[in-house]
């Protein structure tokens, strides 16, 4: 399995997987490469559930769901008034942006206190544990449930929304979907484009302390949502 | 069908005890109430019945969907490890660290991983492995098990917490929870940074897309799955699913079951080491499928559907017996409801046979299952199962006594002599009354002579002395 085939560990394992799928067929009473049996256990069609909403509304109840997790919501007319959207914020800190072309258009990268254009894992990493703030676009939010939905590419790293203690996410608005069954009837298969799709629904938070609610405990604990309208 | 009374009686003695279950559960029990009312969410009961029949479709073909997910794993660059038990899971990842050079592993919240003592068998042989969940950490810490599916450390107080951190951390005596937190989380962040490995549960693992899914709140998971530079998913094989499009089922019920969130704070879909072009993201991704003792629960039609649990917790915290006794006072990791059921499965019904009979069968186990487990149904069933292995015992014990008294017997002559020569009187009525009925009823006993040995001799002594 790891690094050279065919060692003892590797035939101890292909051992072990005939056996639990030879256990599992007697079990089941089925036979190797038999297609799934539907006659005694169905399986139906995938029920996705997607309202009909207006756009516009999509835009407020994101808003409005964002908020109800802790999370602040900026709703701006065009790529222009990002900026001063959110000076306010980056004053006197440091951020670490994304690569994506959406931040550049908004003039994010341009930013003295933004570092950008990281290529190599290392050097993101490092820049991403020592930055106040994270800034990325999302690929698509999800109005019911105030969520950035964020695949893994050159344009997104992983890193960037996840290691600075505050996380703003900036995006036109023709990227919000209805809710999650929505995303998936236009991801039926995710995988297909990256190795990670996350869906960050508010600030990261725990309650294991008697079940008392802190937000930030690994993750962002402020995150920020910044609609583009005019895109 | 004894339970240990001293440690439950101590449990229900333990006043801070017993508030904070009570309170812990009262809480989540009411977020969960929230979210799946007629008016937050319509369609509740028709996605318990979509979530039942896809884990029902999927655990009767479930040889070809994990088929089907080993070779999307692959597909997408990844390798998928099969493994029999704990052990096979902990040497496959002892021969990696090995070979990689890696001292120190980070993990995420994983009931499996808890259910194989992971983490004691790494550390027998100096792999460390550090828990991240700040939950699953202080527990770490406090050398416990979790209490609790979800909330692993539900029984503590802040100031257990406190006196944690100060003895195993040295750190200073901190009760405020938001300070507490803030320091594990630099504890941990270092941890995170350093690790060349990270280990990660799975909520459900997706047979058309080769992916696994991990949901939380914290980020520990992400961070584990996206750091360090190689990422390795334990699961049960029990976890598959067959499609993507089948999470709008089950994410849509299993954050609001356990914590009363419509979705968690993070939910990630992996697959796969990261793409040529991505810029972060582990070189190397291993999925590991655990059996340890799951095919058996296949075997039994009508007990194999305790294999569609998703382990949101909802049971434990509607069950009344889990509320008053706590999750310790189960014998196993999995606690509550579900754990009475599945415990005896796994570790066989001769074991622990008190805890089918740990529930009133009030049913509420059942009324929040949101894959709709009849875990009042099983229960009566290992029940059953708990009766007959008792009384073949009981007739056993009855056996045995028997063979000791006639060994007794025949080592004592004198009384020998004199229960035989009874015996040919009452053998023909002694086997069809009482215990001994049953007992003939199965066997063949051979007919006694007319004449004893012993009256045998007797006479041809006789015989031959009037011979002489």
């Amino acid at each position: 399995m790891v690094g050279e085939q065919g060692g003892p560990v590797e035939r101890l394992f292909m051992t072990s997987r005939e056996q639990i799928l030879g256990d599992i067929r007697r079990s089941l009473k089925r036979a190797a490469g038999q297609p799934p049996l539907f006659e005694a256990a169905p399986l139906s069609a995938p029920r996705l559930r997607i309202p009909l909403t207006d756009r516009n509304l999509s835009v407020e109840l994101f808003g409005q769901k964002f908020e109800n997790l802790g999370g602040k919501f900026f709703r701006v007319r065009d790529t222009l008034a990002v900026v001063p959207a959110i000076s306010e914020l980056l004053a006197q800190k440091s951020a670490v942006a994304s690569n994506s072309p959406f931040l550049r258009k908004c003039g994010i990268t341009g930013l003295p206190q933004v570092h950008a254009a990281f290529t190599d894992r290392e050097e993101l990493k490092a820049a991403c544990a020592a930055a106040d703030i994270g800034i990325t676009s999302v690929d698509y939010a999800l109005a019911a449930t105030g969520t950035f939905v964020m695949l893994s590419s050159h344009n997104e790293a992983r890193l960037v929304s996840l290691l600075p203690p505050a996380h703003i996410a900036i995006f036109p608005r023709s990227r919000i979907l209805a809710n999650l069954d929505e995303l998936l009837s236009i991801l039926p298969r995710p995988a297909d484009q990256t190795s990670s799709m996350v869906l960050i629904t508010g600030p990261s938070r725990t309650a294991d302390i008697e079940q008392i609610l802190v937000r930030g405990v690994h993750g962002p604990g402020e995150i920020y949502a910044v609609v583009v309208d005019d895109e | 069908m004894n339970a240990p009374e001293t440690d439950i009686q101590q449990s229900l003695d333990d006043p801070r005890l017993q508030l904070a279950i009570y309170t812990a559960t009262r809480r989540l029990i009411d977020h969960r109430a929230g979210v799946v009312s007629d008016e937050a969410l319509p369609h509740y009961q028709d996605l318990r019945n979509e979530a039942n029949a896809i884990k029902k479709h999927t655990i009767e073909n479930l040889d070809y969907y994990l088929e089907q997910l080993e070779s999307n794993v692959i597909a997408h660059g990844g390798k998928v490890v099969f493994c029999r038990t704990g052990q096979e899971a902990a040497d496959f990842v002892l021969d990696l660290a090995k070979k990689r050079g890696v001292h120190m592993l980070v993990k995420s919240k994983s009931m499996t991983s808890e259910e194989i003592h992971f983490n004691e068998r790494l550390e027998k042989h100096h792999l460390e492995a550090v828990e991240t969940d700040l939950g699953e950490y202080i527990l770490q810490l406090a050398h416990q098990r979790p209490y609790h599916i979800v909330a692993p450390a539900l029984h503590l107080t802040r100031y257990d917490v406190a006196d944690v951190f100060t003895k195993e951390l040295g750190a200073e005596n901190e009760v405020v929870i938001e300070k507490q937190t803030k320091f594990a989380r630099g504890v941990l962040r270092q941890k995170f940074l350093e690790a060349d490995i990270g280990v990660s549960g799975a909520n459900f693992l997706i047979a058309d897309s080769g992916a696994v899914v991990v949901v939380e709140n914290e980020g520990n998971a992400r961070l584990s799955t996206s750091a360090p530079k190689i990422h390795i998913a334990i699961a049960g094989i029990e976890k598959v699913i067959p499609r993507a499009q089948d999470l709008a089922v089950f994410l849509n019920l299993l954050g609001r079951s356990a914590t009363g969130q419509p979705l968690t704070v993070y939910t990630s879909f992996l697959s796969g080491p990261r793409r040529a072009t991505e810029i972060d993201g582990p070189d190397e991704f291993y999925l590991l499928l655990l059996d340890n003792g799951r095919t058996k629960l296949l075997a039994d039609p009508e007990k194999r559907q305790s294999l569609y649990c998703i382990r949101c917790g909802a049971c434990l915290n509607h069950c009344p017996v889990y509320r008053k006794i706590g999750g310790h006072n189960y014998p196993w990791v999995y606690s509550g409801p579900i754990g009475a059921i599945i415990t005896p499965q796994f570790h066989g019904v001769t074991e622990e046979t008190w805890l089918p009979f740990a529930s009133s069968l009030c049913g509420a186990c059942a009324e929040v299952c949101p894959v709709k487990i009849e875990i009042p149904k099983l229960l009566i069933k290992l029940r059953e199962e708990v009766v007959e292995v008792k009384r073949r015992q009981a007739s056993g014990d009855l056996e045995r006594f028997a063979f000791r008294l006639f060994a007794w017997i025949a080592t004592h002559p004198k009384i020998y002599l004199l229960l035989a020569s009874l015996g040919s009187v009452f053998f023909p009525i002694v086997p069809r009354i009482g215990p001994l009925k049953k007992w003939d009823s199965q066997r063949t006993l051979p007919q006694p002579a007319n004449q004893s040995f012993h009256q045998w001799w007797a006479s041809r002594v006789g015989r031959s002395k009037g011979s002489s």
